[in-house]
Formats: structure tokens, sequence, C-alpha cells
């Protein structure tokens, strides 16, 4: 906005600010326990996020640390073979060598490679049989895995939902404002877009994106990110464009017009801030659904590389563990998911209540 | 006469944001007689609909305490008593009530003649035929002509005034002993009021009815009101009957609204208001000197018009577009500190002739000079200095006014487009100067709009006009939406702007009792086309069209008793 509310006049006589939007919404907000509840898990997984980035939490998910889908330590009793075959193996040294000097040629150079071998030091980590919450097939820890999953699923979820806001705000703004010609060619492009099926539409994105060789380099995480904002863009623009519409023949957008104020001003800086809710709305939306829609591109396989983790790359893998009866990948993924999701939508709830202008 | 509804004591309260109470009606007590018309009057937030609601039980459950200790009594049975079941058999059978806004009352899927003859099969052993020849005969009797044929229309094919014709068919459908209307010509232009009053006057005497009429004009209640019952804030100021009410008023709030609402034969130079009549000395009677008007042969011309039309297009069938002329070839002149008052019904082109002369829309044809310019053939960037000097203050001062924006950078906006005042504290300070001068206090600088009422607001738009200095200041029913009292205040403080400033203003007002009182010269529009322009006295006295003698004939008369000029007969 203009720079009135900072240069605040030093003559000021009684300055009593009053209450914007947000203060009255955060009211509204506080005054909701479920929003409030909704609003400290969110904020909690945040937290998890950043603490994972920094390497603080989950710093070594890739480190082998137990055996092959290690019990969780809830069930350490519970049958598991890969346990016992490590401590088969283990045993399985004490056996005495049975001695095949004189017929084996290489005999001679046995003690030479043995004295070399004792040079080379060799630390093997003590194998746990048992993890917090158990282990996957290469022994790595399945709680931190899921950390380091949330961070890569809330981080593609935040920043497509973030660029589809964008696109999805300015191209709707521009058709609602505008109207005419310009409007008719973005609703025509935009039912273009529409008539293909979603998931078709994201796997033809993924074709292309990660067959062309210039864009190799952005693979994973930010080709995740382009392919959902590219796509998840049309419900915002949907409504944002109705909402222009409407408000562009309000009679305070006339009165900009009439003081002289150009088309950007009176888009950008007069109706932006009265649709503001409803980007908020839809942006909190589309986290959650592009958090789940990261899981299914995982899950098919265009999703994050294998190198890294996310919840998506965890119930593809836990596909074939539950087979075997390991579920404990897939419930880690799917009760992280289930929280951080639901906690998102009904924050999303709270927070359309709190800014809906009507209640005012 | 006996009573046939008791109000004994009536106490509202509603629930609002944040847990806190709201009295809206506060021990209210009246009667009304049977076979006669009490008209409730007050302004918003006066609790009149909020009683007559209660009475019938229409109001939101969630939110509205009626105090049990509070009584309706309608034929010896307390309504607030009663059972929803008993209710819904009064509702539409003993006590109907018509809304003010007919397009909304009425169900847009469904034909006119459906939704009246429901109300007969839901209250009465009539057979579907039965019901539909009833509903014929009653469009018949409110006046829709070709009721055969009518009957099966939808709402929208209808106009406003029929619309409200079909309400009143639904309303009286089962012969009710009570008809609660709210506000029920409010939304309609002034031809079409008079032609319901009158019908409801009609039926009244007809069907032996009584009838509640609740509403904000006190010349609409001198016209059918047997009773008058005046309530601020929640309570009975005065009560009365309309004779005693209008003739020797005892409460000051009533005093004042008799006198602040601009009346067709006296024009003094300040209206009353409100706090007038609450001071000790009352009122200024240097104030009440009439003022002159008209204009003279001497005035500057600031603004001619010649010619202007507007046409709308309007896409018809596939390809094929049609014209819709809106404005035809309106020629007048604006002189230097004088009104000229633009009235016309709605769909006139009065708001469309405003709007094209800012160029908020384009003009089809015609020229509008101001100082030798043309306007309509400047260029978008030439265009950009004269914006300043013309501008213009809307209808509703609710939507006028960016809600996210404080009421500083809504004043500051128009300056700094136009860089006037040389930084951000020279304009802080014009600001605070305009807010002084139009009788806000300083501190709304940093409010939201939404903190004022809506004369306040209109206060607010007022000045954000005066920030540029215009020359030419178009009110388009800037005094519409407002209560009789603000409206007075308001007309006053434009008033008192021109004589010190010297503007010029377009008044445009479907209200010609306020345009009689604040205009110089006035122009008559109907359909777009120009019916009439001429000084405001002679125009009132001696209107030389057809046309505008009926939309004269039309304003209500108020109380017949005071000082009532011979009809202008139509």
């Amino acid at each position: 906005m203009s720079a009135v509310l900072t240069n605040t006049p030093t003559a000021a006589p009684l300055h009593q600010a009053s209450p914007g939007l947000w203060t009255l919404a955060w009211r509204r907000l506080k005054r909701d326990k479920i929003g409030m509840v909704s609003l400290i898990v969110v904020v909690f997984f945040l937290l998890l996020m950043l603490g994972s980035y920094a390497g603080i939490v989950a710093g070594n998910w890739s480190k082998e640390v137990g055996v092959s889908y290690a019990n969780p330590s809830f069930m350490a009793g519970a049958e598991n073979l890969d346990a016992v075959k490590a401590k088969v193996d283990a045993n399985a040294e004490k056996i005495p060598y049975v001695d095949l000097s004189d017929i084996d040629p290489l005999a001679p150079r046995y003690k030479e490679w043995e004295e070399r071998t004792a040079k080379i030091k060799i630390t093997e980590t003590p194998r746990s049989d048992t993890l917090i919450f158990g282990g996957d097939k290469w022994g790595r820890d399945v709680l931190q895995k899921a950390i380091k999953g949330a961070q890569t699923s809330i981080l593609v979820g935040l920043v497509a939902a973030l660029f589809a806001t964008v696109i999805g705000t300015t191209l709707g703004a521009i058709s609602g404002y505008m109207g005419g010609k310009i409007g008719d060619f973005l609703e025509w492009f935009y039912n273009i877009f529409t008539s293909i099926p979603y998931i078709l539409l994201i796997l033809a994105f993924a074709a292309v994106f990660s067959s062309s060789p210039s864009l190799a380099p952005y693979r994973g995480v930010p080709m995740v990110v382009a392919i959902l904002a590219f796509t998840g863009w049309t419900g915002i623009y949907r409504l944002i464009r109705s909402e222009y519409i409407k408000h562009a023949s309000r009679e305070y957008v006339k009165a900009a017009q009439a003081i002289g104020a150009t088309h950007s001003r009176r888009m950008f800086v007069h109706i932006l801030p009265n649709v503001s809710h409803v980007c908020l709305v839809q942006l909190s939306q589309h986290v959650v659904q592009f958090i789940k829609a990261e899981v299914i591109l995982s899950f098919l396989g265009l999703g994050v590389p294998v190198d890294s983790v996310s919840w998506g790359t965890m119930l593809a893998e836990a596909q074939s563990e539950l087979v075997i009866g390991k579920w404990w990948q897939l419930a880690a993924a799917g009760i992280s998911m289930a929280i951080l999701v639901t906690a998102f939508s009904m924050l999303t709830d709270s927070l359309r209540d709190a800014l809906d202008p009507k209640i005012k | 006469m006996s009573n046939l509804l008791e109000v004994r004591n009536l106490n509202v309260k509603f629930r609002i944001d944040g847990g806190k109470i709201f009295e809206a009606v506060k021990g209210v007590s009246f009667d009304v007689p049977t076979n006669s018309t009490v008209a409730l009057v007050g302004e918003s937030g006066s609790g009149k609909s909020v009683s007559a609601m209660s009475i019938v039980r229409l109001l939101p459950r969630e939110t509205a305490i009626v105090s049990p200790d509070s009584e309706v009594n309608f034929g010896g049975l307390n309504l607030l008593a009663a059972s929803e079941q008993k209710m819904r058999d009064i509702r539409g059978k003993e006590i109907s009530v018509i809304f003010q806004e007919p397009m909304s009352s009425l169900n847009p899927v469904f034909t006119v003649g459906d939704q009246i003859a429901e109300v007969l099969r839901l209250h009465t052993n009539m057979t579907r035929a039965q019901a539909w020849t009833r509903a014929e005969e009653l469009m018949a009797e409110v006046g829709i002509p070709h009721p055969k044929s009518r009957m099966k229309s939808f709402p929208h094919e209808l106009s406003g005034g029929q619309q409200q014709r079909v309400m009143i068919a639904q309303a009286i459908a089962c012969e009710p002993k009570l008809l609660i209307a709210d506000e029920p010509t409010t939304a309609l232009d002034v031809t079409i009021q008079k032609q319901i009053l009158d019908l409801i006057a009609k039926l009244q005497a007809k069907h032996h009815m009584s009838v509640l009429f609740i509403t904000h004009d006190l010349a609409v209640v001198g016209e059918i009101a047997d009773h008058v019952v005046v309530m601020q804030s929640g309570e009975i100021k005065e009560k009365g009957t309309a004779k005693a009410i209008f003739e020797a008023p005892q409460h000051p709030y009533t005093k004042a609204l008799l006198s602040c609402r601009p009346s067709v034969e006296k024009r003094p130079r300040r209206l009353p208001v409100i706090d007038d009549f609450l001071r000790p000395e009352g009122v200024n009677q240097a104030n009440l000197i009439e003022r002159k008007r008209g204009y003279t042969a001497d005035d500057k011309i600031v603004l001619e018009v010649k010619n202007l039309s507007k046409h709308f297009s309007m896409r018809e069938g596939f390809f094929k577009k049609r014209d819709v002329p809106a404005v035809k070839d309106a020629t007048f002149k604006l002189a230097r500190g004088k009104t000229l008052g633009l009235v016309g019904e709605s769909g006139s082109g009065k708001t469309t002739v405003g709007l094209t002369l800012m160029r908020l829309h384009e003009a089809t044809g015609g020229e509008v000079f101001f100082e030798g310019v043309d306007l309509l053939k400047l260029s978008e960037n030439d265009f950009t200095k004269y914006k300043r000097r013309i501008q213009i203050i809307f209808q509703n001062p609710y939507a006028s006014l960016n809600p996210r924006f404080t009421v500083g950078q809504i004043l500051m906006e128009p300056m700094e487009i136009h860089s006037i005042g040389k930084d951000t504290q020279e304009r802080v300070n014009m600001s605070m100067a305009l807010l002084k001068r139009v009788g806000m206090p300083e501190v709304s600088f940093y409010k939201y709009p939404h903190e004022f009422s809506g004369g306040q607001r209109q206060r607010i738009a007022i000045a954000r006009c005066l920030t540029m200095k215009p020359d030419v200041l178009i009110c388009d029913e800037s005094v519409s939406a407002l209560d009789v009292s603000v409206q007075a205040q308001v007309l006053n403080l434009l008033q008192d702007l021109q004589d010190e400033y010297q503007m010029s203003y377009i008044f445009i007002s479907h209200d010609l009792a306020v345009v009689k009182y604040i205009s110089d010269q006035v122009m008559v529009m109907s359909e777009g086309a120009v019916i009439e322009v001429a000084n405001s006295d002679d125009i009132y006295l001696n209107p030389q069209q057809e046309y505008t003698r009926k939309l004269l004939g039309s304003i209500p008369k108020g109380w017949q008793g005071v000082a009532a000029p011979a009809p202008i007969s139509a």
C-alpha cells in the first residue's frame, strides 16, 4: 500500500490506530479453539521442517542404523528374519577355519594379505535390532525418514501453492477486471486447460519437463513444484476472476477511477486488498492439495528423485513392504500426512471464517 | 374502538459479535385498533422493523432474544407464547407481511400465479382450480392488467410496481385482519409509490383490515395513517393520532423529523437538524429565511453540454446487437456557484448523464465544453488534468469508500495522484483541515470506513472530492441512502461548501422535494430524453409538460391539514 501508514505524522494529535482487517481476523481466530489447535499443529510441522532443513533434526536419516526392517521398539519381540540372520552371521565368524594350506596354491600369500588387511581399519556401526518406529529395507530409521520426508512434502506444497496462487491471482485479476477480448482469451485458455483430466495433465507436464535436456539440472523438487504450480492455478484463477468482476463494478473502484487512478492502481492497490482473504484461503487449500499431489506424483515415480525422501516415496516403498508384513513405513508417512493435512484444512476453514468480511 | 393488536412492554435484544448484547427494542407498547392504519416511523436503527417482525416472530432465532415479560396480544392470544404450529396458521392467514424489496421477496422460479395460489392452498381448503381462479381475481383486484395471462408470468417479467402488487395480492389472499407493510414503497419510483399507497388504502377500507405501516418517510405517513408511533433508538418517543402528531408534535424528536425534511413549499437558508430542536434556545430563526434560487442573466457558465447522448449496445440473438439509448440529446448549462437538479424515475438516464460527463462512460455523441475545451474529444492523457476539476459523490457511502483503506489513505490518494501538496506532511495537514471542514474529528484520519455511520461516510466522500478543489461536483443520489435527519445535515454541508468555494453542483436525485430545495435549475428526464429544463421555482409552480405534472402530482403530500396546495391533477 502507499506510504501513508509508514510516514506517521509527528504532529498528529491523539494517534489511535484502528484495528485493520488482519487484526480483527486474528482476534476472531484466537476465539476459535479448533482453529488455534490446528494452527499450533501446523506451526509445529513448519518448525520441524525448518529444523530438518537446517540439519538439527533428522540430519542422518540416510544412515543405515538398524538391521533391515528393524522392528519398532514397542514390538521388539516380534519375529524378524533379518535380525536373526545378522546374529547367525556374527556367530559364523567363530567357527574355526579348515586348514587347506597344503593343497591351496595361494596359501603362501595368505600371510601377506592378512598383513595388508590388518592395516585397513574396518569400523562397522553396530546395527540395532529395533528402532523407535522401525526401519526400512536398508535399516534406515523410519521416524527420521518421515521427518525428512515432511520437509520435502511441505516445501513442495507451500512453494507450489504460492506460485499457483500468484499465477491464478494475476491471470484472474486481469481477466476479471479487463473483461472483453482479453478476458475471453484467458477464459478460453482456462477452458482448454481444465478440459484435460488432471492426472493426465500432470503426467504430460512431467513427461515434457523430464525429457527436456535443458531442464535436467532442475529435476527433482523444483520440477515437482513447477508441474504442480502450472497445473494447479485454474481453481484460483476462476475464483479471483469472479471476485474481480464483482469488485470492478463497485462504487469505490468507480470513485478511484473518478479521482484519476490508473488501471493497475485500481487492480492491485484498490481491489487486491479486498480479495486478499480469498487468495489466502485458496493458498492454504492448495497447500493441502499439493501435499497430496506430491505424494501421488512420487508414488507414480514422477516426483522427487530416489536419493531424497518424501512422504510419497515412502508410500511407494511401503507398497512392497506391506506384502511381507512391514507396515510401519506406511503408517509413519500416512499418519504424519493425515495429521498435517487435517490440521491445515481445519485451519483453512477457521481462516475463512475469521477473514469473512460479511461477519463484520 | 377495540384493539386488534396490543403490544405490551416489548423488549428485543440481539447477540452480536464478541458475546455483546445489543438492545434493539426497549419496552415498547402500542396498539393497533381494528380497521385502521398505524404508522411506525423512525430512522434506521430505531427498532421499527424489529418490533414489527417480532409480532409475527420472524426474527432470526439464533441471535434475537425476546424478553419473557413482553406481550403481543392478538385476538386474546399472546403471539410470543404461541406454539410454532399456531404461528404458522396465523402467518399469512390472520396476519400477513409485505416487504421492501418485491424482487427478492418473490421466488424467481415460480410463476406469480403459483405463488398467490400457494398461500390460498396452505390456509384454506380450496382445490387447485379454485385457488387458481381466486388468485386471478386477486390479481385483478390489485390492479394488474390482463390478470389471466399475467398469472403465468415469472417475477422478473413484471415491473417493480407490479411485483409489489403481486406481493400485496399474496398478502391479502386470505383476507387477513392485520397487514404489516415494511417500507413497501421505499424501493419504488415516486409515481409507482403513489399507486401502491392508494392501493393499500383502498384495500384497507374494502376488507376492513388494520395496517401496520413501517416507514421512515413522514410524508407517506401523513397520506395514509390514522395513528402514528414515532420511534428512536428502540424507544417510543411519541404516539398519537396523525392529527395530533402532525399539528401539535410534543417531543422535540418528532418536531425535528417533521421539519428537517425539505418540503416543496419552503426553502430555508439552512435545514433545521435534530440538534437544533434539542438545544434549549431552539432553531436559529435566521436560518429559516427563504433562499432565492434560480439562474440569472449574469451567471458565468462553467459547463455547457450540447446534444450529449449515450447508447448501450445489447447483444440480441447470436450476432445481432441492439442499441439501447440511455441518454438522448441532452443539452444544458451549468452556472458557476449554482446547482442543476436532475430528476427522473429509475431508468430515465439521469445517472448516465453524470457518469458520461466524467467520462466514466464513453459518450456516443455530443459535446461537453469546460473552459472552452470539449472534454469528450480530449485524449485520455489530456483529460487527466481536467479530471480533478469535475468530481462525483456516489449514492451509497457504504460502497464508495475502499474498506481496506484508512480515511487518511482515502483522502491522500487523490492528492498523490494529482501531485497536490509538496510532501506527505503537507498532504496530511490538508486532509486534517478538510476533515475538520466537513465536521469530522481529526482522529478519523487513522480509522477505517466501517467505523463510521452512513452520514459520516458521505462526509468523508465529500472531503475526498474537496481535496482536488473541483469546479463541478456531481452528486449522484448522494443523500438518498441517508436518514432524513442526516440528509438535512449533509444537504446543509453541501450548501455551505457551495457558498464558500463557489462550486457548481449537478444534483441527481429521484427525490423531488430535495431537488427542489437544493437546485437553482431543474432538468426533468424520462427514458433518456430531457423533458423540461427551467428554474426550479418555475418548474414546480408551473410545469409545462404533461410528464412533469404527473411526476410532481405523485409527491406524497404529507399531512393534508398542514398546508396543502391544490393538488396538480395529472
